[in-house]
């Protein structure tokens, strides 16, 4: 019989594999990833050593006409990316929050869909979003973008970044906004959850957050058609929580509910299987919201950024306790999920207004948006409409409420251009539309061609050892 | 020898352990357990929708013991695991044909 002589084998490939890693590194160092460092030697003769003040005062002279503002532009900078990391947190937050409310047997399939939605979204946006999001001058309802180069070149790492008085460079605007772009994915991953078929929909993720939020998102933020109307949406009620929220409800009513969670006999609840991670997770939404929202004033601007930062916490916080007089009133019993969810009730309510509201105001929206989830959830679950998560109810439903309490209760400082219900709920319907229609004719494509369910069995099996072979909690 | 098998509330368990302590027991076998009997389940409620859980937790305390314990061992169980209401538990004696020490090789009742 035959046996390999392994030690042979290797003896006589480790020879080509050095080679081929130095052939790499060569090629690596060849390659102009730095862009300017092979630049001439300094031209000056410098007499003294050029200390540090030096430094800054050329700093200073680099700004130019926004020299004078210098010390702002760098705080603002500072918190814009601060603000960022705390958006990226929320992440986190979903990725717990989400397997919290799962079955155990499907935790990594939640926890895997969550790291790959953060690392693609960031990527597209990279690719091709962010200048789809922003395209500067357009015809109000698309222009595709191309991919982001050096956005510290051409001045855009002073205030005079793109023209926009954005206290920012361009770089701390891309990666503010592009930590945005993924959430609109992962509100979808929850709704989702414990059924869909993983392929499909890493396929449905890129295309939505992809190609369908920076088209969303350019008709208000990118000053698109619903800019010019007089639209307000202060951090994404509607851009990024009513996008999320429409386009799981398209998906969910598309692969239909978990097995066995609708029966002749009425609703049999699927319990979450790990509430202290919930918890955990609704919390670290909240800590990344004040990124979501505080960041959201595109400043350090103090006196914005102390109402945002209250009427934000206010927000939650009355969502909390809506919701927990909603639900313990109509429920006979106290439920924990229903309290976590009209805490982030709360927050997706707040964030289209928090700049333009009073504390009572901001009070009244979280209320009545913890009240709203509440009755949401139930009534969609006697619709038939599985959501693991409360995914809909909470950035759907909520964010057409935030987005209209802009105008029921916000004062947009100029009395000859108030705020508009009719405007508002426009601009609602319409992103909550699209994001609708997209998701659902991608996944019915989807659904055709590859399915966007797992079987049967693996449903009962579990996602972790039928789509990964893994289990999250080994013994 | 006998084995005894006895499922009991999960709160009763410490109070067991030390009454068979006390009467010179000095080795079981512990497991969590789910069960009913006649006392029923209990409702839950998530997210608005009821359901009835019927097993319950509890705990089987499972001791290998010479036959002349037998009595001594359930009274002690009985006497520290009994609450009075419904759902206390039950025990069963079972036959042992054979019992072997793993460490020596030893066996009857020289391995209990």
């Amino acid at each position: 019989m035959k046996t390999k002589n392994a030690s042979h084998l290797s003896l006589g490939a480790a020879p080509w594999k050095f080679l081929l890693l130095a052939v790499a590194l060569l090629f690596t160092y060849a390659l102009p990833v730095h862009a300017d460092d092979h630049e001439a030697p300094a031209e000056e003769a410098v007499e003294e050593e050029a200390g540090p003040v030096d430094d800054y005062l050329e700093l200073l002279e680099k700004q130019g006409e926004y020299a004078p503002a210098y010390d702002f532009f760098t705080t603002s900078m500072l918190w814009t990316c601060i603000a960022a990391a705390l958006v990226f947190l929320m992440h986190l937050g979903f990725a717990t929050l989400e397997s919290g409310l799962c079955q155990k047997k499907n935790v990594v399939n939640v926890l895997f869909k969550n790291v790959f939605i953060i690392s693609i979204g960031v990527i597209t946006y990279a690719f091709f979003g962010f200048n789809t999001h922003y395209p500067g001058d357009f015809n109000g309802w698309f222009a595709w973008g191309d991919m982001i180069g050096d956005l510290n070149a051409d001045g855009n790492d002073t205030w005079g970044y793109g023209g926009l008085g954005l206290a920012m460079t361009g770089f701390g605007d891309f990666i503010f906004q592009a930590m945005f772009a993924a959430t609109g994915a992962t509100i979808v991953s929850g709704a989702v959850a414990e059924r869909v078929k993983l392929s499909s929909f890493m396929v449905f993720a890129v295309l939505f957050v992809g190609v369908a939020y920076p088209i969303a998102g350019s008709w208000h933020w990118g000053g698109g058609v619903l800019a010019e109307a007089g639209f307000k949406d202060f951090a994404g009620s509607t851009v990024v929580h009513a996008f999320g929220g429409f386009g799981a409800l398209a998906c969910v009513m598309v692969l239909g509910p978990r097995k066995g969670k609708y029966t002749e006999n009425g609703i049999k609840p699927i319990p979450a299987h790990n509430f202290p991670m919930a918890a955990i997770g609704v919390f670290l939404l909240m800590f990344g919201w004040y990124g979501f929202n505080g960041g959201s004033v595109l400043s350090a601007e103090p006196s914005a950024l102390g109402l945002v930062f209250t009427t934000t916490t206010l927000g939650a916080c009355a969502g909390a306790i809506g919701a927990i007089i909603a639900s313990w009133g109509v429920l006979k019993k106290p439920d924990l999920s229903m309290a976590l969810n009209g805490l982030l009730a709360g927050l997706v309510g707040i964030t289209a207004n928090a700049d333009v509201i009073t504390v009572k105001g901001a009070l009244l929206i979280g209320l009545i948006a913890g009240v709203i989830v509440v009755f949401s959830i139930i009534w969609l679950d006697k619709l038939k409409i599985d959501d693991p998560v409360g995914a809909i109810s909470v950035h759907g439903v909520c964010g057409i409420w935030g987005t209209i309490a802009v105008a029921l209760f916000g004062d947009s400082g100029d009395p000859e251009a108030p705020f508009s219900v009719l405007t508002q709920i426009y601009g609602a319907l319409l992103v909550s539309a699209f994001a609708f229609i997209f998701a659902l004719v991608v996944f019915v494509i989807l659904k055709g061609v590859m399915g966007v369910r797992v079987s049967e069995e693996e449903e009962e099996r579990g996602l972790d050892i039928s789509e990964h072979g893994q289990e999250a909690y080994g013994s | 020898m006998k084995l005894i098998k006895a499922i009991i509330k999960p709160f009763k368990l410490e109070e067991v352990k030390d009454a068979l302590s006390e009467i010179g027991v000095e080795g079981m076998t512990v497991s969590e357990v789910k069960g009913f009997g006649r006392q029923k389940g209990h409702t839950e409620i998530y997210r608005g929708s009821e359901y009835t859980v019927d097993f319950l937790p509890k705990v089987k305390v499972e001791i290998a013991i010479a036959d002349d314990m037998s009595d001594k061992v359930v009274d002690a169980i009985v006497g520290a695991s009994q609450t009075g209401k419904i759902g206390d538990g039950k025990i069963f004696i079972l036959p042992i044909e054979e019992t072997v020490r793993i460490r020596t090789g030893e066996k009857g009742e020289d391995a209990i």
